[in-house]
């Protein structure tokens, strides 16, 4: 069973959804026993982190979090679960769970593509990733790819080992890291057609196994 | 690069689509899960439901749609029509649906916008606006006033003013639709569309006139759209989703091409 991490953010139906249409059992879960239980962990999530981390803490997943990763658990991060995991946000100045080193930042503004022309923040829609690594999770993913991403900030490793891919908007910034069994991306494979169910049923069959 | 989004708009009253896909062999669907799924397939980016129903306690109809919907297509949709209170949002968005799009309810009621984007993120909330032309004036001077009621009740809102008010309130996206141009299939508003979305920080998406790849063309590059809405000219089948793509890629425009 797939626990998907359920801390009242957001669209985590879509996810399971998802997860369910390509034949895998999950659960939306907050109950400690069963995400210990569980063999794999989506850490989906939409919103502020400051709210984000009140509400995790509130409810004691952030310890649960930990610990899962810790157990070399497959550990899926999505959106602002691919914030949540570095050790701060510039959002909110808040204090995240630290299971990669490094922070969350802001869209520099005014943000402007090559041709000089001034790009929207939130970065909305369709974009691209070019992955820097082979990584399990993103076999079969190729440039041509597409998925789809909506937000203001990203996540900034402190070390490039920790990037398998970048994505172009006025910066080429992290879009998705992984670090040991943890994989996070910052774009919805949930809402990101077949190439993002493509990612989704890579991290299902995922052993949670990555030699960087 | 970001990629300009095509979507498809489907107009659905108690259920079913009010213009079914005709198809090169003139075959006939109205169901909106059927349609959703095709232009899924067929690389849609995003789909916009408009619900037409008269009648608010025929809505719980929407909503099983809705679920549907989510079961069988893996992009964002959004829906729009009839919402009316944050109970209406939470309603769509539980069911499935990525983001809900107000209009006449937020010119009403402004705070809905603002009360919306707190409840669900600013991402979730679409401001729909109807725009006709007029004269300018001290009160309108950008010469487009938002209407209501499919145009027959001017509001004395002036259209760029409104559009900075609702990305102020937490609008996440605005969805820009010209009554003058809207099922004339001669091209989208060119001088508003521009306007507006230079002054604002968030998306926006042209709606109305579509009537060739040229139209859309001119309004995602000139007219600074960051998305083109499609009805007509994908239901009658003047194109497929695919062909538009195609040619617009082959024009240079940056739009997803592997689905």
């Amino acid at each position: 069973m797939i626990a998907i991490i359920d801390y009242e953010a957001g669209n985590l139906k879509s996810v399971e959804r998802a997860v369910k249409r390509l034949g895998f059992a999950c659960r939306v879960t907050q109950r400690r026993e069963e995400i210990l239980e569980s063999e794999r962990v989506i850490f989906p999530g939409v919103g502020a982190a400051g709210k984000a981390m009140a509400d995790l803490t509130h409810l004691g997943l952030d310890k649960v979090l930990k610990e899962e990763f810790q157990a070399n658990k497959p550990f899926l991060g999505i959106c602002l679960g691919a914030q949540v995991i570095l050790e701060r946000s510039q959002e909110n100045k808040a204090r995240c769970l630290g299971l990669i080193r490094g922070e969350v930042v802001q869209f520099s503004q005014p943000l402007l593509s090559e041709e000089k022309e001034r790009l929207k923040i939130p970065h909305m829609g369709w974009n691209g990733v070019r992955l820097l690594k082979k990584h399990p999770v993103m076999q079969g993913i190729t440039a041509a790819d597409e998925f789809y991403f909506v937000h203001a900030y990203y996540p900034m490793p402190a070390s490039d080992d920790y990037v398998i891919g970048t994505t172009d908007y006025g910066v080429k910034f992290p879009s998705v890291i992984g670090y040991k069994n943890l994989i996070a991306m910052q774009f919805h494979p949930e809402k990101s057609g077949v190439a993002g169910l493509r990612i989704l049923e890579n991290f299902c069959n995922w052993d949670g196994g990555y030699a960087q | 690069m970001l990629s300009k989004r095509i979507i498809p708009c489907l107009d659905v009253r108690d259920g079913k689509t009010t213009k079914g896909i005709k198809f090169k062999e003139n075959l006939d669907i109205g169901d909106p899960v059927e349609m959703a799924r095709f232009y899924y397939e067929q690389g849609a980016d995003e789909i916009v439901f408009y619900d037409i129903t008269a009648s608010s306690d025929r809505r719980d109809i929407m909503i099983e749609v809705v679920r549907r919907v989510a079961e069988e297509i893996f992009i964002p949709f959004s829906v729009g029509g009839g919402i009316r209170t944050i109970e209406d949002m939470r309603n769509v968005l539980l069911a499935g649906a990525e983001k809900v799009s107000v209009n006449t309810a937020a010119v009403k009621n402004p705070e809905i916008i603002s009360e919306g984007a707190k409840a669900f993120g600013n991402q979730c909330i679409v401001l729909g606006m109807d725009v006709k032309k007029v004269e300018p004036s001290e009160k309108i001077p950008s010469g487009y006033e938002i209407v209501i009621h499919g145009g027959r009740t001017y509001m004395g809102i002036d259209a760029l003013a409104w559009a900075r008010e609702g990305e102020k309130l937490g609008a996440g996206e605005i969805c820009l639709n010209s009554i003058d141009a809207d099922g004339s299939q001669q091209g989208y508003e060119m001088l508003l569309t521009p306007l507006i979305s230079e002054n604002v920080s968030i998306p926006v998406i042209a709606s109305g006139g579509a009537g060739n790849i040229n139209h859309m063309y001119d309004v995602l590059t000139d007219g600074k759209a960051d998305a083109a809405l499609v009805a007509s000219i994908v239901h009658y089948g003047t194109y497929t989703i695919r062909q538009i793509k195609d040619e617009l890629n082959a024009r240079g425009v940056k739009v997803r091409m592997r689905w």
